[in-house]
């Protein structure tokens, strides 16, 4: 059971040869012991677990299955789940049990899917290592001396170890992409408004997308089948006919035109991903897709831009978070000034405050021209170099992240290295196009490579049929780390 | 652009986030690194360049003028709320 991806489960489920309960055990005992050992769980709750688990059993019985019945599925502790504890990675929240679903989890309890419970993150997603938690960092499988990426750690840890077959995460500058690329696993962000933000605690919300985690490509279709769709709760939810992601799988890529970005391959990519990468790039053309050199020449741009763009949204939405309706408060405040100062000072963590700062600086009198105004500007300009792009490739390719995975706290004391970790994730965000991460190789420590699919707006089902034809010829998505097996 | 203690205290109140005199220096200097950062945006001229304030050129619906929300106040309140009292939220006294 340990490496059945969703589709062979549902076979599994359907011939009743395995019952949803039994499957739920399984992966719950799993998150429960090495999912511990990883930290890649905030919250787990066997009952509720089990509980759904009967009552996929009782859609199979009945003949009502869809391809998520009985599937566990791990939810980052962003999603706002009824009855669940959803802290968003933070103290603020550590009280927080959710009065309602946010979208994507009705959609995927309404496939009768098993929620195996809620994965550990970066605080409020602001982060690229998941050591912002206020529940403590999370472990890469591969080396547990490494991080796993973030914000969506808990998610790809609970992949790598197979902990759970099926995970959602967000991402807002790369925190289901980075993640996936360092843990070894297969992440998929859509484009911007594909899948409904309601419910989803909110960072930077004209950056913000969920989106799945799985083993394989097929399985992030199967999973966005169920994530993805219109909800009027979400202003910018878009209004368009349900797509099966599936449909282009089996497609050959014959004649695909690859584009490779020479920013991409500049400095500060590390030796080792670029090989693979450069390996991939082969693979891809025996597939017979042939390779175009592009250019994006303001991605540099991208993480300066972020960094105004993210942390202003973020100063604007977090003020909610103070201490009046939910969440946390201060136990000792001398007024009401005080006691908003008290509760967000020990409420929110070290990075959250510097976003906060940085954006309410952004947006205060004299700079908002010269800085927000003027990241707008250059947003536009990045996500125009991709309109370009465009016209000459049907894919680009490229490394998810300049490096595999690194230590646990070699980042922590520099910010900006951290948020250089991004690099090759942000200008997809901000242009608000799809982008996949898929397993592609090793470096020489043994840790896990990510290769980047972008595609242009709702190119979804192409990015998953390009990545499952390759992981046809190829093995890299079916590695698991070493320990996790035993 | 050169960013000064008094800045980093001035946010801070405006963000209604309360910082230790002795963290202020630290989160100057990160501050001011990340501000480094920011700072290359200049080295691009965006003179006539359209802001994009969104990922897609969205269009905000419109919902008929209609209640839809139910009452749930109790539901809302009892177990998330850290005081509440008669369906009302508690805070320190703001009049005098």
């Amino acid at each position: 059971m340990l490496n059945f991806t969703i589709r062979q489960l549902g076979v599994e489920l359907a011939a009743k040869r395995v019952s949803s309960v039994e499957v739920a055990r399984y992966f719950f005992q799993r998150a429960a012991t090495l999912g511990k050992t990883l930290n890649a769980f905030i919250t787990l709750d066997e009952e509720k677990t089990l509980a759904q688990a009967r009552a996929a059993d009782a859609l199979i019985a009945n003949g009502k299955a869809t391809p998520l019945t009985g599937v566990p599925i791990a939810h980052k502790d962003i999603f706002c789940a009824k009855g669940w504890r959803t802290t968003c990675g933070s103290k603020m929240l550590s009280n927080f049990t959710s009065p309602y679903d946010a979208h994507v989890i009705e959609r995927c309890n309404a496939a009768g899917a098993v929620m195996l419970g809620k994965t550990n993150m970066d605080e409020f997603a602001m982060g690229s290592s998941n050591e912002t938690s206020f529940y403590g960092p999370v472990r890469n499988p591969w080396n547990i001396e490494t991080v796993p990426g973030g914000s969506s750690g808990g998610s790809a840890a609970a992949i790598a170890a197979r902990l759970a077959p099926a995970a959602t995460g967000t991402d807002t500058g790369g925190s289901i992409r980075q993640p996936a690329a360092l843990s070894g696993v297969c992440g998929l962000k859509p484009t911007y408004g594909v899948c409904s933000r309601y419910g989803m605690i909110a960072f930077a919300s004209s950056l913000d997308q969920a989106g799945p985690f799985a083993k394989t490509a097929e399985d992030l279709a199967l999973l966005l089948n169920a994530m993805a769709g219109f909800d009027a709760r979400d202003s910018t939810s878009l209004e368009r006919a349900p797509e099966d992601y599936t449909r282009d799988l089996a497609q050959s890529i014959k004649g695909l035109r690859i584009g490779l970005p020479k920013e991409f391959f500049a400095e500060g990519i590390a030796p080792d991903v670029a090989r693979a990468i450069e390996q991939t790039i082969v693979e891809f053309k025996k597939l017979g897709a042939a390779v175009v050199e592009v250019s994006l020449p303001n991605m540099k741009l991208s993480v300066p831009v972020y960094y105004v763009l993210a942390p202003a949204e973020a100063s604007s939405n977090l003020a909610r978070y103070d201490g009046v309706r939910y969440g946390y408060r201060a136990p000792a405040y001398v007024d009401l000034i005080d006691m908003y100062k008290k509760t967000r000072a020990q409420g929110f963590g070290a990075e959250v405050k510097r976003r906060i700062l940085i954006g309410t600086y952004m947006l205060s009198h004299g700079y908002y021209d010269a800085y927000y105004l003027k990241a707008q500007k250059l947003r536009r300009l990045i996500a125009d170099d991709f309109v370009t792009v465009f016209k000459q490739c049907d894919v680009i390719l490229g490394p998810t992240a300049p490096t595999t995975a690194f230590k646990i706290g070699e980042k922590t004391a520099d910010p900006v290295q951290m948020y250089l970790s991004d690099i090759y994730t942000i200008a997809v965000n901000l242009a608000g196009l799809p982008g996949i991460s898929i397993p592609c190789g090793f470096d020489g420590k043994g840790l896990p490579v990510g290769l980047q699919i972008i595609g242009n707006y709702f190119g979804e089902a192409k990015m998953l049929n390009i990545a499952h034809q390759y992981q046809q010829v190829t093995d890299w998505h079916t590695r698991m780390p070493p320990e996790t097996a035993a | 652009m050169a960013f000064s203690s008094d800045d980093v205290e001035r946010i801070a109140h405006l963000a209604r986030i309360e910082i230790e005199p002795r963290d202020t220096e630290q989160m100057l200097a990160q501050l001011t690194g990340i501000f480094g950062l920011i700072e290359h945006m200049q080295s691009v001229n965006t003179d006539g360049v359209e802001a994009m304030a969104h990922a897609r050129d969205v269009t905000l619906r419109l919902r008929d003028d209609k209640v839809t929300e139910p009452d749930q106040r109790v539901a809302f309140q009892e177990g998330i709320a850290p005081q509440v009292e008669a369906g009302l939220y508690l805070v320190p006294k703001v009049i005098e």
